[in-house]
């Protein structure tokens, strides 16, 4: 099914632009033709299907589901939601306080916040295209027990001593008033379906298109231009040192998910073992210092360092995890 | 006069939501006082998560999208 974009790269590179195959540009340029206009249409697509279908969920809803239920399911499900609720990230301030005025608590909150940058439809299908369904099963596990574990451990520390004092009051006064109760859902015609569909598609693809165009360049240029075996031989199994270097290397990198599969895939392919590429690329994701000075608005510098270790704890755990598992996989 | 509020943390959709409310403003002759309000607590106060979200004389009339002209001549008129 696939087929048609290695055509296309076939023809544009090798005919129309006369490269030869066995250059290193050739391959490369070839590489980056093929992947990218594959993921374009992919985004395409698949962006508006999945908008179609959960065109009523929102944050508000999600919150009404929330509040009031029990902590053991409520980490499960608030990783889930995040993984699958669409939000601009430029709203996780308003969605960390209107979580936490309707009383959930900390924990769940935050297991919504950091589940969804790592999960997110466009990436899952990009994993599933790149790198097949058994690391995408893996990476969407990964990513929701980070979420889940992370929260579960903010709440046993009491990390909402550490909130600022409006939100730390807001929480309290959330959790003495009864749950909100939200409305039957809203009935959406299929107009209104397409509508926002195709409002979403229009804005994630506007938002995504340029990442693509770097993670395949970067991605291109590793396989084109870095030997074969030199990540192998330099940073493949046996070096402990490498996944936290990895997720170092990942910190002051910014990119979302889009962006950096790609890269997960050729540094794959190129023989970078799962767990350090996982790693890295979480940190890419996860960790950026933009995003930590945002919640700073509603978190203390305490609980927003306790926070940064623990994000860079989980990846290099994970990272180590996955290179020992890797044979078994 | 009209007290207009545009709540969001300063990112552009909400920049362009103050621009587009007041061209609009503008095109019909309406008298508004336009205000970016960036402060996590009133956002939270509004009762409002996603933004770019909109307030005229207190009552949230928008939120989570840039508003469409249609709407925005409804609100104004």
């Amino acid at each position: 099914m696939f087929e048609i974009f290695t055509r296309l790269a076939d023809w544009l590179v090798y005919q129309l632009m006369g490269l030869s195959p066995e250059t290193k540009l050739g391959d490369a340029l070839h590489f980056f033709v093929e992947d990218v206009s594959k993921i374009y249409v992919l985004l395409v697509v698949m962006i508006y299907l999945i908008a179609l279908a959960r065109a009523s969920l929102n944050v508000v809803r999600v919150r009404d589901f929330l509040a009031g239920r029990h902590r053991g399911v409520g980490y499960l499900l608030g990783s889930g939601f995040g993984a699958i609720t669409p939000f601009c990230s430029c709203s996780s301030i308003p969605v960390f306080l209107g979580f936490t005025s309707a009383g959930i608590p900390v924990g769940i909150t935050m297991a919504f916040l950091l589940t969804s940058p790592l999960i997110n439809e466009v990436a899952v299908l990009l994993l599933l295209s790149l790198l097949g369904w058994k690391f995408t099963v893996l990476y969407v596990l990964v990513g929701m027990a980070v979420g889940v574990l992370g929260g579960v451990f903010l709440d046993q520390i009491r990390a909402e001593r550490w909130l600022q004092s409006f939100a730390r009051k807001a929480l309290e006064r959330g959790q003495q008033q009864a749950p909100a109760q939200s409305g039957p859902a809203v009935r959406l015609s299929f107009a209104e379906r397409h509508q926002f569909a195709k409002s979403e598609t229009g804005e994630i693809f506007g938002r995504v298109w340029k990442w693509v165009i770097i993670g395949v360049g970067l991605g291109a240029a590793l396989h084109g231009f870095v030997p074969d075996g030199w990540i192998e031989s330099h940073l493949g199994d046996g070096q402990w040192w490498s996944v936290p270097a990895a997720v170092a290397l990942g910190i002051p990198l910014y990119s979302n998910a889009t962006g950096v599969i790609p890269v997960m895939e050729s540094l794959i392919v190129n023989g970078l073992p799962i767990g350090t590429t996982l790693a890295f690329c979480m940190s890419t994701v996860a960790a950026s210092f933009p995003e930590f000075i945002l919640l700073k608005q509603v978190m203390q510098w305490r609980l927003l360092a306790i926070l940064f270790a623990v994000l860079l704890a989980a990846f290099t755990l994970v990272g180590w995890i996955f290179n020992v598992l890797t044979p078994f996989i | 006069m009209k007290q207009i509020k545009v709540l969001g943390s300063g990112c552009s959709k909400c920049i362009k939501t103050a621009e587009i409310i007041s061209k609009v403003a503008a095109e019909v002759g309406a008298d508004v006082n336009i205000i970016k309000e960036t402060d996590p607590e009133a956002i939270m106060n509004y009762g409002v998560m996603s933004t770019p979200a909109v307030v005229i004389d207190e009552q949230v009339v928008h939120s989570g999208s840039i508003p469409g002209q249609d709407a925005i001549r409804g609100w104004l008129s």
